[in-house]
């Protein structure tokens, strides 16, 4: 990106009304590996793409439980996404102390919205370099939010955020209308096939994936490797179709890459 | 000689605070209150006495306040405790309201966070001086549940405080039962109120009922009950017993 004489501290405004530092920690969420999200009326499903520094190392966890009904998806530096479940779940456990009752998925985004928000006036702090899928149960029924660097937060039907992320969310644009009223089942194979679309031709087993479910009676859980292998072959035996639920034909395996993050080349602490 | 005046003797484990910063002795007392589940909620009743010792000095105190759109709180015991209680549940129902996004404090959460606070004060040795009753109706769920002074909690069909305990909970366990009606749940809560009224002797016969359902919360304009005293036993109360008074 572009350095600049405004860009050294996160207190520092550009005369555009720009702050650089929360952009480029912006930056960093769209080098991590890709997550995706998705909801229906009743279930959320996370998804994200397991990289590994090299074929000896094991693959960072990106996925957290954060309470029975609500777990998050990161992308960007994964340590700064690992204290921030850590508060998320310190705050739902008091919580559930204090009232005996779930605390709401909105109020919790709220709260780390606004303790990242912090981070963007403090001349002794920098923002946070993760970017979060926050997936979970509320009274008003299932929510998808997600979180950003800048403090900010938005509620979606599903997103991907990541290196890759637009061949996902180009999928996703294309079938969100159905997600409302979908089965378990189908939310799961159109959170695979939306991974498989960041994978940009790689062959999509369950070693390079992880998928959450979180749901109306179904709290919140990893899905273990046979699962989501079987779940893959299903679908992978129908051919390039897609699944049982959409309309549209054919699967293109091959989406033109569109303005996702600079380069293959990831750095150390970002995966 | 030794001219500095001692709050505490030596050997106090409680710390430099002073006596006169805690609970010791209740002074304007509420007595019992009675509550119960029936088909479309919870029915509570309390007089309006409040005791200076055994002087009966107010009589328009109400024990029963409503709580933010789900629950209704009674309570015995200190009554400026009580109003303190209030002044918290206020806040918090206030806090509530702000984050103004569709979610709400049912009966449960504020059980639970009264039971929190009756307990931590229990800890530090400066007790909030009531016995709760707190009843509510949220999407259809009922909910009746009491903290003491001590932080003992539990939710039941039918709860209530102080006298209540002995003299109206038998009465409940023989003639309560699922999905009473609003009359007999009135008529069951006046039974307990009148027993009470003849055998507590900081009753005062000037009573509220209230009732919450999911609609909201109503509580009825003070009234008394009727009493007999012409029961024959009285009239000749030692002739059974010689040597009584």
């Amino acid at each position: 990106m572009f350095r600049n004489q405004y860009d050294t501290d996160v207190t520092t405004w550009s005369p555009a009304g720009r702050l650089f530092q929360v952009e480029y920690a912006m930056e960093a969420v769209k080098q991590g590996s890709a997550a995706i999200g998705l909801r229906s009326k009743t279930h959320i499903v996370l998804g994200c793409v397991n990289k590994a520094n090299s074929e000896l190392s094991s693959h960072q966890k990106k996925i957290f439980k954060v309470d029975d009904h609500i777990g998050v998806a990161i992308a960007g530096l994964t340590a700064d996404g690992r204290v921030l479940s850590r508060y998320m779940r310190n705050e739902c456990i008091n919580y559930s102390f204090t009232y005996e009752s779930p605390l709401p998925v909105g109020r919790l985004v709220v709260q780390l919205a606004d303790k990242a928000q912090v981070c963007t006036q403090r001349s002794w702090k920098r923002p946070y370099g993760v970017g979060l899928l926050v997936a979970g149960l509320d009274e008003s029924g299932a929510h998808l939010y997600y979180n950003c660097p800048s403090g900010n937060y938005f509620e979606y039907q599903a997103f991907a955020i990541g290196s890759r992320s637009q061949a996902a969310k180009t999928y996703l644009e294309r079938k969100f209308e159905n997600f409302t009223d979908a089965s378990r089942d189908d939310l799961v194979k159109d959170a695979l096939m939306a991974i498989r679309e960041t994978l940009q031709g790689e062959t999509l087993k369950s070693s390079v994936c992880t998928i959450a479910v979180v749901g109306v009676g179904e709290p919140f859980h990893i899905l273990d490797q046979g699962t989501v292998q079987q779940m893959i072959d299903a679908f992978e035996i129908v051919g390039e179709q897609e699944g049982p639920d959409a309309a549209a034909g054919q699967e293109a395996s091959a989406e033109p890459e569109q303005g996702a993050g600079a380069g293959e080349g990831v750095a150390p602490m970002d995966i | 000689m030794n001219f500095t005046v001692s709050k505490q003797p030596e050997n106090c484990l409680l710390g430099p605070e002073s006596d006169s910063q805690r609970t010791l002795y209740p002074y304007v007392t509420g007595t019992s209150v009675v509550a119960l589940k029936y088909k479309d909620g919870i029915l509570m009743a309390a007089d309006m006495g409040g005791s200076y010792g055994s002087t009966l000095r107010y009589k328009n105190v109400e024990r029963m306040k409503p709580i933010g759109k789900h629950s209704l709180l009674g309570a015995s015991g200190e009554i400026s405790d009580f109003q303190e209680i209030l002044r918290y549940l206020d806040d918090l129902i206030l806090y509530d309201n702000m984050w103004d996004d569709g979610n709400s404090l049912g009966p449960k959460e504020v059980h639970n966070y009264l039971t929190r606070v009756m307990y931590n004060r229990r800890n530090k040795f400066n007790p909030l001086w009531n016995s709760l009753v707190l009843g509510g109706v949220k999407k259809g769920e009922k909910y009746l549940g009491t903290v003491s002074m001590i932080g003992v909690n539990f939710e039941d069909n039918h709860v209530a405080t102080g006298f209540g305990n002995h003299l109206a909970r038998p009465i409940l366990r023989q003639d309560w039962h699922e999905n009473l009606s609003f009359e007999d749940g009135v008529k069951l809560l006046e039974k307990c109120m009148r027993v009470l009224l003849y055998r507590d002797r900081s009753a005062i016969n000037k009573l509220q009922i209230a009732k919450i359902t999911e609609e909201g919360v109503t509580i009825s304009q003070p009234y008394s009950l009727k009493t007999y005293w012409e029961f024959s036993a009285f009239a000749n109360p030692a002739q059974g017993a010689v040597g009584t008074w």
